[in-house]
This record gives C-alpha cells, structure tokens and sequence, in this order.
C-alpha cells in the first residue's frame, strides 16, 4: 500500500469531481460489511483523510438521494479509492450486490478532512467504533507519512464487527476493546487502559455519537485538543440545502461543508 | 439550435431553466460541476428581514421518491445578502433572483425594498408558500385575500420582475392565482413543497423535529403538472412550472401543461449537472419535433 498524500498542508475548498469510478474488487467482510476497491482511467484526484463522497446508487425508490461514505484510504500505487461501509438498509445492501467491472458514480471530495497536528502536538490517538473507524485508516497513513506514529483505539460490540486491523497495524500501534470482552479488553473505548498509560496531545475521533461524546468528555477533561467527525443525515452534500445542520458555537452550520470534522470546542455538545 | 429565450414580465432569459430556491445555495457550491452562465437564472435561497437560524436537526427524510425537508429558512438575512454574499455573485452570466420570505408584509415590503437597490438583480420570488415557520409564509399563500394584500403592499414597493411563489397545500390553486394576477405580479411559480410527514416506527418518532415539513422530488410531478395545467387556464400572467423535475421529459411535460418556464430543486441533489442536461434535452426535443422555439409548446398540449 502506497498512502504518500500529498496533504502536508490543509487546502480547504478543493475542487470537487463527479466521476463514474470502476470496481475493482467488492469483498464481504464479518458477514456485514464490505471493502470496495474502485479505480479509475485518470489519476484519482486528491483527497484528504476526513472527507468523503457522496454515492449515486440507482434504480429503487428507496434509495432517491446520493449516500455519503468516508474516503477510508487512497492507495497512488494501484490508483485506488476504498470504501468501508456497513450493510444497514438498501443503499448499502445494493452496493454489495457490485461487482468487479461495474460502474459506480460518486462526488467527491467533499467537506473539510481532519486538521494535521500543530508542532506541540507528538502523541496523536486515533478512536473508532464499528465503521467508524473508516476514515481512520486514510488519516494514520498520512500522518505516519509525515513522520508520527500514531495510536490507535478502535472499540466493537464484538470480534465480528472489528475491521481491517491488519491494515491499522501497518501504520501504528493498535488496541482493542470489545463489549462482549471476545477480543481486546472488555468494555468501551474509553474503558481501556492505554488512557492511564500514555499522555496524548490530539485525539481524532469517528463513531457512533454516545461513543464520540464519551471520547470528547475524556479530552474536554484532560485538556486535550480532539476533533470528531459527524455522520449527519444529508441531502446534497455541498453546502446547498441546508438539511445537514449541527449546532456551534457560531448557530447552525452544515456537517457537509463546514464539517464533517469539527474541533469539540466550535461544537455546543453537553459533556 | 432552437431558439430557447423566454421572457417573464421584464425579465429577459436565455433559456427557460432556473434552479430552485434552497435546493442551490447560491450557485457557487454547483460551480465546479456546471458552467453556471448557461443557465436561465439562479433563484438563490429564501431570504428574509432579519438573520434566521432555522429548525432544529434533524431536518431531512428521504421518502420513496423524494425528501421532506424543514429547514425553516435559514438565512443570514437581507443586509447580510446585499453586503457580503450579492458582491460575490453578481457578476454571474445569469440572472440571479432573490426569494424573498416573511412573518409579516412589512418584512416583505423592506426585504424586497433592499433587493430593489440592487442593480444586478431582475427579479424577486416572493414566498407566500414556506410551509416549513411558525407564522408567516405558508399562512398568505393559503387564502386568496391574505395573497392580494401581500402582493399589493410588495407591488408598490418593487418595481422589477415580481414572480409569486404559489403554495399548492390550498384546496383551490387557481383561485390563488387568480388573486395574486388581480393584485400585480408579473408570474406565479409553483409548486412550493406538499406538506407532508415521515416517521421511524421502531422508534415510535418522527423522522423531523418539526414533525411534519416539506415534500419535494419526482414523486410531487404528478401533483404539480395538473397545478400548473389548472394555473395556466386560469391566468394570463406566464406560468413558472417545477416540482419533481427530474430530467428534460419532465420538462417538455410542464411547458406542454402551460408553464413558459421551469425551475429544478430536489434533482441537484442526486445529479449536480442535471441543469444543463435539462436544457440540452429541450433543445433537442424542440429539434426532433420541428418547433422553432420553445415558446411553441407552452400550453401546446392536445386534449381533444
Ligand atoms: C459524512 C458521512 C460519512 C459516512 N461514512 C460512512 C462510511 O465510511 N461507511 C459506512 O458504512 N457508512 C458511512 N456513513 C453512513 C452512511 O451514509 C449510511 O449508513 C447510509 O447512507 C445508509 O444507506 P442505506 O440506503 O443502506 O440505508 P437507509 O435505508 O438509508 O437507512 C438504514 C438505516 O441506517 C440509518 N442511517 C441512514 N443514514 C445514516 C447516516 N448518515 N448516519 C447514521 N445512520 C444512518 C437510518 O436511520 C436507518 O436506520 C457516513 C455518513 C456520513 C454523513
Ligand atoms: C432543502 C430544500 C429547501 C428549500 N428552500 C426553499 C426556500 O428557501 N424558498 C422557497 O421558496 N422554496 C424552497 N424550497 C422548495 C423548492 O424551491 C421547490 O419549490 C420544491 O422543492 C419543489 O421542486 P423540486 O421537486 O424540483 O425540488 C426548498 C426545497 C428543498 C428540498
Ligand atoms: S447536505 Fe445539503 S447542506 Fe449539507
């Protein structure tokens, strides 16, 4: 795997594409989930870990509007964009049913990815629960490539819904827990005891809510700089409809254009 | 090519297709995808008197077919439009109009009093038809009386293109109309949204926080076409068709209905380019069927 990113700095307002991408390989993992590797002709564009694509899946009613998905990695070598997405409902039940050769359009890329850390900052945690450790990958191989060696705490419900760990492990350390106690340690991420080991100066995070308020309430309280990424539900990914809106401290903005990352401190959450 | 320029009132276009109100921002989130300056006109996002934070997330359901939405209008407000967002935009190669929203006619009046100043804008889209706030928008769309008298007050205060956004959650559209024509606007576009309501059984909640809100999309296309078909019977003012375009045969279906030109909201959101795919598949519908102009299918529908 070739991660060298251009991203040393943050551009915000990159161009977006609209792009018919080709798959090139589709697999089950754990029963219900999926890893789609997608190619292209020309040289992907450039993406930073943090943004994501909003999907066109075709042909039902039910799925009328595009489906957001993180850019879980870029590999420059093969020309490879992944996705890591959880069978939840049509949308992503039809995306497994792709195969290898297949057409798939997709925007992108979209929102504002996570920030690089400041010179203070050496000790850099990683947190994801289920899959929401997808953005993840993208973000440790690029901070890896600047020369970190970031942590990484990703937390299940089970063994069963741990992804790609080997692919987390080339780019840093990587710990566990589980809530069924079937690999790891036992309990939620915030339960493990690598947070009483090791001091971190910046925690990214991606999950599922109470997971993501659980990790910011352990960074609000140790002083530590966190930024979490939201999934909110979305209409035309680009800053146009307004139906994505969180609250910050500014009022309302959009998790598609002025997220989907945000530093804990512009965000209003009760922790 | 045929010849695709449509008037509306005083406002001159180079062809009939505008993008809906809050379904375009204010065309630059589409500037990497399109050639903005080939379109008719941008209808920018409901603008009102004062700043507004809208509803409450969550704010969008998608349904078969189509989205509810209950933004509520967010927006900056009118000095915010005029100082920071009208000197980035105006110097787009298309008509910009402005949809202009309210609680009450005073708020009317001075927000279309403000765009009024602006040299570069042609026309306003009044919004008599918000179903999405508390008081105000929807409530003078529904009756005919409340209509005229907000449409009257505005008249006096704008003297450019005045367009009437017509709510089709009435009972009599027409009616509506009719009034809105008696009290000076130049045109009515319609429709607004249905208003309409999601909900997660498991949960046993609704699917918005405003619990109902605004239904939009190809599944409002049939409800629209026989509105605007109803409309451009009974006016004499142009007929501004959209709801539920969703590509150029959606279109050719609204101009045959009556309608002399066509916005495109919800189907932004599933293809960003689909504005221009629009206006290049009417030309060649016009091409294909031997019509010069566009203007020989408005209302060309054969009934008999
Ligand atoms: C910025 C962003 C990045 C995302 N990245 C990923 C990713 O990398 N991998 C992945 O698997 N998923 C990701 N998601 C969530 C993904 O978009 C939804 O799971 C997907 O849209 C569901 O589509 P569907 O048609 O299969 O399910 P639907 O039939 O639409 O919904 C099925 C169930 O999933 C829930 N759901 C739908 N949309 C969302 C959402 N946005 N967030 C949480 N729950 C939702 C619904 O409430 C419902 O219960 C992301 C969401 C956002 C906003
Ligand atoms: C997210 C969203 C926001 C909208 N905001 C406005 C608005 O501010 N003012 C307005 O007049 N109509 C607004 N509308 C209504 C649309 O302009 C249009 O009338 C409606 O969506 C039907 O057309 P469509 O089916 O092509 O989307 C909005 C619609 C959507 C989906
Ligand atoms: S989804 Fe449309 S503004 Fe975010």
């Amino acid at each position: 795997m070739d991660s060298s990113n251009p991203c040393t700095t943050l551009q915000k307002d990159m161009r977006k594409y609209l792009l018919d991408l080709t798959v090139n390989s589709n697999e089950r993992l754990n029963g219900n989930y999926i890893l789609m590797k997608f190619t292209s002709e020309e040289r992907l564009p450039d993406m930073l870990p943090g943004q994501f694509a909003e999907i066109r899946v075709d042909g039902s009613t039910t799925t009328f509007l595009r489906r957001p998905i993180s850019i879980h990695f870029v590999d420059r070598a093969t020309n490879e964009l992944w996705f890591l997405i959880q069978l939840v409902g049509d949308g992503t039940r039809k995306l497994a049913e792709l195969k290898k050769g297949d057409k798939l359009n997709v925007m992108l890329p979209l929102g504002n990815g996570f920030s690089m850390p400041t010179s203070a900052q050496e000790e850099l945690l990683l947190v994801g629960g289920g899959v929401g450790t997808a953005p993840l990958l993208m973000l440790g191989a690029v901070l890896r490539n600047l020369g970190y060696a970031p942590t990484f705490l990703l937390g299940a419900r089970s063994k069963k819904d741990l992804l790609q760990l080997d692919a987390f492990e080339t780019y840093g350390q990587t710990f566990v827990t589980t809530e069924d106690a079937t690999f790891g340690e036992k309990g939620f991420v915030t339960n493990h005891t690598i947070l009483q080991q090791k001091k971190f100066d910046k925690i990214y995070t991606c999950g599922p809510t109470p997971m993501m308020k659980a990790v910011a309430a352990y960074a609000a309280k140790n002083g530590i700089d966190c930024e979490v990424s939201l999934e909110n539900k979305m209409a035309c990914g680009l800053g146009a409809c307004l139906c994505c809106v969180t609250e910050t401290q500014e009022g309302h903005k959009c998790v598609c254009s002025d997220g989907p990352v945000f530093n804990i401190k512009d965000l209003k959450w009760q922790i | 090519m045929a010849d695709l320029t449509t008037n509306i009132g005083k406002l001159v276009m180079k062809n009939p297709v505008m993008t809906a109100s809050g379904t375009f921002g204010y065309g630059e989130e589409f500037a990497d995808f399109i050639d903005l300056s080939r379109l008719g006109g941008i209808i920018v996002k409901g603008t009102t008197l004062k700043r507004r934070e809208g509803n409450p997330y969550p704010r969008m359901a998608e349904t078969p077919s189509g989205m509810i939405n209950a933004v509520g209008l967010q927006n900056k407000g009118v000095d915010y439009f005029v100082e920071h967002i009208y000197p980035r935009i105006k110097d787009t190669d298309t008509n910009i109009l402005v949809n202009v929203s309210g609680s009450t006619i005073d708020d009317y009046v001075a927000t279309a009093e403000c765009i009024n100043a602006l040299d570069k804008i042609p026309a306003i889209e009044l919004n008599i038809s918000c179903p999405n706030v508390k008081e105000g928008g929807m409530a003078f769309g529904t009756s005919c009386t409340s209509a005229a008298n907000v449409v009257a007050a505005v008249r006096k205060a704008y003297d450019k293109t005045l367009i009437v956004k017509l709510s089709p959650n009435v009972t009599n559209i027409a009616e509506i109309a009719k009034a809105v024509e008696d009290a000076g606007a130049d045109s009515v576009s319609l429709i607004n949204t249905l208003m309409g309501m999601a909900i997660d059984a498991e949960k046993r909640k609704p699917l918005i926080s405003t619990i109902t809100g605004g239904l939009s999309g190809a599944c409002v296309k049939p409800i629209a076409l026989r509105m605007v078909w109803q409309v451009a019977k009974a006016v004499k003012i142009p007929v501004v068709g959209l709801g539920g375009i969703m590509n150029a045969t959606d279109a050719i279906e609204f101009f045959l209905a009556g309608a002399s030109a066509i916005e495109i909201g919800t189907a932004n959101f599933i293809d960003p380019t689909v504005t221009i795919k629009v206006i290049d598949g009417i030309n060649d519908y016009l091409e294909r069927h031997g019509f010069k102009s566009i203007r020989d299918i408005v209302g060309a529908l054969e009934t008999a």
